[in-house]
């Protein structure tokens, strides 16, 4: 076992974790934090994306150990004082899910691509998003969300 | 009342969202029992082996581990087949054990099960378990399947063959052929495809010793029908102490319908071991061992005669349903598919034969349109070879075959009829929209430049809301497909809805709302509408086939009448009026004519529960349930148009625009209508671009992850143009149709009569699908 400290949704946490625990399961199954998922546990899907030191990452591809002494904020850490987020509202407003699994990680990446481009075009959206797939919405209301996020912000 | 007239019919944002966009969803994997353990599956890794012998005594040394269950030790417990929900005459159905212990039958098939403390030890243990394999020949390909020397999957169906089936009038077809003055041929592949639902599959069974009740938490999208299966065909255990609960699910595509190995085994582990027990899927095994869709090899005809009217339509249907018969796999390549070849044509006569056949594959069933895609499919690719052939503009030649408005309801020649309909009107508004008149100048100019542009156009219908049960009885079904809801309202004047639907992304917690709210005349907020729990709700069928809103949200209806005229008749006793006198509007029970003799609805509750000053013999409480069964199905119909472009040197393919409009009779909530044709669309497309299950020659999956089967991306498509016409049906009071699956339904072919009508100056008249850049590129060859 390792011990590995982890700020994360702004809280330290610190455990004792196998070496081989993956961040996704630390979060979900040690922390009791479920809105990350497990879609494909391949790096494939990013339902489980989560910001590290502000960066989007898969965290079903880096072991626990890996974030030790390091800020990861997940889905439940966006909301501030009980008022959604304005990716998060957006994506309300635009109905931009449906089943609502890949939607964490899909929010998570979308900060992520506006906090880097605020400007960032239909075009620059959708390859930012390339690295999260969602089955329902055919990615129609995910880009409309998105865009209404910049929109917003500017 | 102008506020609550609007609420049927509004694009209300979902009730549901808030705790998706928060990370509040309760996924089955996120539900968490103290001392859960934890199951893997050990799979063969071989399509077709004779398991001489399992050595599971490392596994079980394993420190963490608790046990671990073969196929024999199943057996030995008398646990059953997982049984077949639609049987068709003369139809083979071999045994499915939960876990093989004979033979393994395709790579991925289940053969053992490692429970233990964790999922990491659980992983772990399942590579110690030592499976002594006898590989067999295997057959993978669903026409080899058929040849005499192709390897036996069951000794029960000789030659492969699990039933034979065929739909129409074949001496008059022949005879319609025979006169024909045109006939077009042309071999259709719809291959397979794996639906890839974002959540894996997932179950989780607490058995508590104490009572003999077991709960089970599964990713299904019809838990009563998951409740019935397993307790009554599988482990023997009465409805009464067996509860199942589906919580947030994250999307089907049908894939979540039915009943599989692992829930029962988890179920069966956790009454062994009185614990709870949790299995989650990888997406490794989503891709082998979740039921897949389509898998057809076709041979069509289609007869014109001298002025290019269609008068024969012929199909022979070969139709994989994989190793095993998935919970309603013999339904989809019969009665929802060789039953809508008429598409929206007028069509004297159709004959279709369907041989269903076993391979080393997964298991093949109902998949996001679910034999509706794969009858669009052929029709439309076949129309448009008969214009190509008949040198006739695509449009033309549809709107001379179909249906015209005044023929409805119309008999088809293959069994349905079809409710309502106007494609006319569908296909003008899509025309108009697109502007296709234009689009054939800008091709003509893009030609001449050496651009190949092309137009796909797919006039469709499909059948929803599946369906009259005395129908479905007669043709196969073993159950009963009406739909139930319970409303109850609480002495406040807040409301429960207890549906037997189930939702996975579709929004029911919303729409199922608004049609209460409009109803009764109250805020939307003090609605809340509850799904997936066979304790909770008296029963249902769930959701699959478009059946929600048709079938589902008429049953809440239908309970809300019985709860107004309850009000109505209570109403009228505190007003000492005539209850005929009572109106409800807005929430209020008013008497005609004097708006200010009133009782709100609340009032009206509170007395139905406090029955201090009830009309005399009136029961206290405010509560129905209704069965809605419905007197037929529905036919949603509409027109899609693809614009594509194909660049020649490299065979890529461009999506220029897309235009759906699509008829789904009355919408409860377009903004939800308009999401699913969205993502209906996208899947459509990527089956024609995209995406293929390849088994190679000795039945491996060869795309068996998201490395290698093409789930599109968000750089893959464009935004659409969605419209709507609105034709109501009259087979419920809502006037819904059911809108799940349309976009799927139009935009395979679509995208495939664009690619075609592209490559159309080349001489290619037909790819099969995926239309891949090889394949384009060795059509436009000749190879």
């Amino acid at each position: 076992m390792t011990s590995v400290t982890v700020t994360v949704n702004g809280a330290s946490k610190t455990h004792q974790v196998e070496p081989r625990l993956l961040l996704v399961h630390y979060l979900r199954e040690t922390l009791s934090l479920t809105g990350t998922h497990v879609g494909c546990d391949t790096g494939q899907c990013g339902a489980c994306t989560v910001l590290l030191d502000g960066a989007a990452v898969k965290s079903c591809s880096l072991f626990a150990v890996q974030a030790d002494g390091r800020s990861v904020t997940t889905i439940e850490g966006l909301a501030k004082d009980g008022k959604m987020h304005a990716m998060q509202d957006a994506f309300w407003q635009e109905h931009g899910l449906q089943c609502g699994f890949c939607t964490p990680g899909m929010i998570l990446s979308a900060c992520e691509i506006l906090e880097r481009n605020p400007r960032a075009s239909e075009a620059e959206i959708r390859t930012g998003l390339e690295g999260n797939l969602c089955r329902c919405t055919g990615y129609h209301n995910i880009v409309k969300a998105v865009q209404a996020a910049a929109q917003k912000a500017r | 009342m102008a506020e609550t007239q609007k609420i049927f019919g509004a694009s209300i944002k979902r009730k549901e969202d808030p705790r998706f966009l928060t990370g509040r969803g309760n996924f089955t994997d996120d539900v968490k029992l103290p001392g859960t353990t934890y199951a893997v599956f050990v799979r063969s890794p071989h399509a077709h082996a004779r398991i001489r012998s399992i050595d599971s005594s490392a596994a079980k040394a394993l420190k963490g581990v608790l046990a671990v269950f073969t196929g024999k030790d199943l057996a030995d417990a008398k646990v059953g087949s997982l049984p077949c929900g639609w049987l068709l005459p003369g139809i083979k159905v071999p045994p499915h054990l939960p876990l093989a212990a004979d033979k393994a039958r395709y790579m991925g098939d289940a053969v053992a099960v490692v429970i233990a403390e964790s999922p990491y030890i659980a992983k772990d243990a399942a590579e110690l378990v030592d499976v002594d394999y006898q590989v067999l020949q295997a057959i993978a390909d669903t026409e080899k399947s058929l040849l005499p020397a192709a390897a036996q999957v069951h000794d029960q169906a000789p030659g492969n063959v699990c039933f034979n089936w065929s739909i129409g009038d074949k001496a008059k077809t022949e005879a319609a052929f025979k006169s024909a003055a045109k006939v077009v041929k042309q071999r259709i592949v719809n291959q397979r495809l794996i639906p890839n639902a974002m959540e894996p599959r997932a179950s989780l069974a607490s058995a508590n010793p104490a009572t003999g009740d077991v709960t089970l938490w599964v990713t299904s999208q019809n838990p009563h029908v998951h409740r019935l299966l397993i307790g009554a065909f599988v482990l023997g255990i009465g409805e009464h102490k067996l509860r199942v609960i589906s919580p947030d699910v994250g999307g089907g595509f049908g894939s979540k319908i039915f009943v599989y190995p692992e829930e029962c085994v988890v179920t069966f582990a956790s009454r062994k071991l009185s614990r709870p027990v949790k299995w989650t899927a990888e997406r490794r095994e989503s891709f082998m061992a979740d039921a897949h869709g389509r898998d057809h090899v076709s041979d069509a005809e289609i007869a014109f005669d001298e002025n290019g009217k269609i008068v024969g339509l012929r199909v022979k249907t070969i139709a994989n349903l994989g190793a095993y018969l998935s919970t309603f796999a013999p339904l989809i390549p019969s009665y929802l598919y060789g039953t809508m070849l008429s598409g929206v044509y007028d069509i004297p006569s159709i004959y279709c034969e369907v041989t269903g056949v076993f391979t080393n594959t997964a298991p093949v069933d109902a998949y996001r349109g679910a034999g509706r895609p794969e009858a669009a499919f052929l029709v439309e690719r076949m129309v448009d070879l008969g214009a190509r052939a008949l040198d006739t503009d695509p449009v033309e030649l549809r709107r001379k075959n179909f249906i015209p408005k005044e023929k409805f309801p119309y008999q088809t020649a293959v069994a349905f009829v079809y409710d309502s309909g106007d494609h006319h009107g569908a296909l003008e508004k899509a025309l108009e929209i697109a502007d296709y008149r234009k689009l054939r100048e800008e091709q003509a100019q893009a030609r001449k430049n050496g651009r190949y542009l092309g137009i796909g156009v797919a006039t469709y219908v499909e059948v929803c809301g599946p369906a009259p049960s005395q129908a479905a009885g007669s043709l196969g079904a073993q159950a009963g497909l009406y739909e139930s809801a319970n409303v109850r309202v609480h002495p406040t004047g807040a409301v429960t809805v207890f549906t037997g639907s189930h939702s996975h992304g579709q929004g029911h917690e919303t729409t199922f709302a608004q049609v209460a709210a409009q109803e009764l005349g109250i805020p939307i907020e003090n609605i809340e509408v509850v799904h997936g729990d066979t304790a909770q709700i008296p029963f249902g069928m769930g959701t699959y086939g478009s059946r929600s809103a048709p079938v589902g949200a008429t049953a809440v209806y239908l309970s809300l009448q019985k709860i107004k005229e309850k009000a109505r008749k209570i109403a009228a006793h505190l007003l000492e009026a005539n209850e005929n006198d009572v109106v409800f509007e807005d929430g209020k029970l008013s008497v005609k004519g004097s708006p200010d003799r009133f009782k709100t609805f609340g009032d009206v509750a509170l007395m139905a529960y406090l029955a201090h000053n009830l009309p005399k013999g009136l029961e206290p409480g405010l509560e129905f349930n209704t069965f809605f069964d419905p007197p037929n199905f529905t036919f949603p119909f509409g027109t899609h148009i693809a614009v594509v472009e194909v660049e020649r040197d490299t065979g890529q393919i461009k999506l220029e625009r897309y235009v759906a409009v699509d008829d789904v009779g009355n919408v409860i909530n377009p903004m939800i209508v308009d999401g699913m044709v969205h993502g209906g669309i996208v899947q459509g497309v990527s089956q024609a671009l995209w995406e293929a299950a390849v088994y190679d020659e000795n039945g491996q999956l060869v795309t068996g992850s998201m490395m290698n089967y093409t789930i599109p991306r968000a750089d893959d498509v464009i935004s659409f143009e969605t419209a709507r016409t609105v034709t109501p049906t009259p087979v419920n009071p809502l006037g819904v149709k059911g809108a799940g699956e349309t976009g799927t339904i139009a935009s395979t072919a679509a995208i495939a009569n664009a690619v075609m009508d592209a490559l159309a100056p080349l001489g290619v008249k037909h790819i099969d699908m995926p239309l891949t850049p090889g394949r384009i590129w060795d059509a436009i060859k000749g190879r």
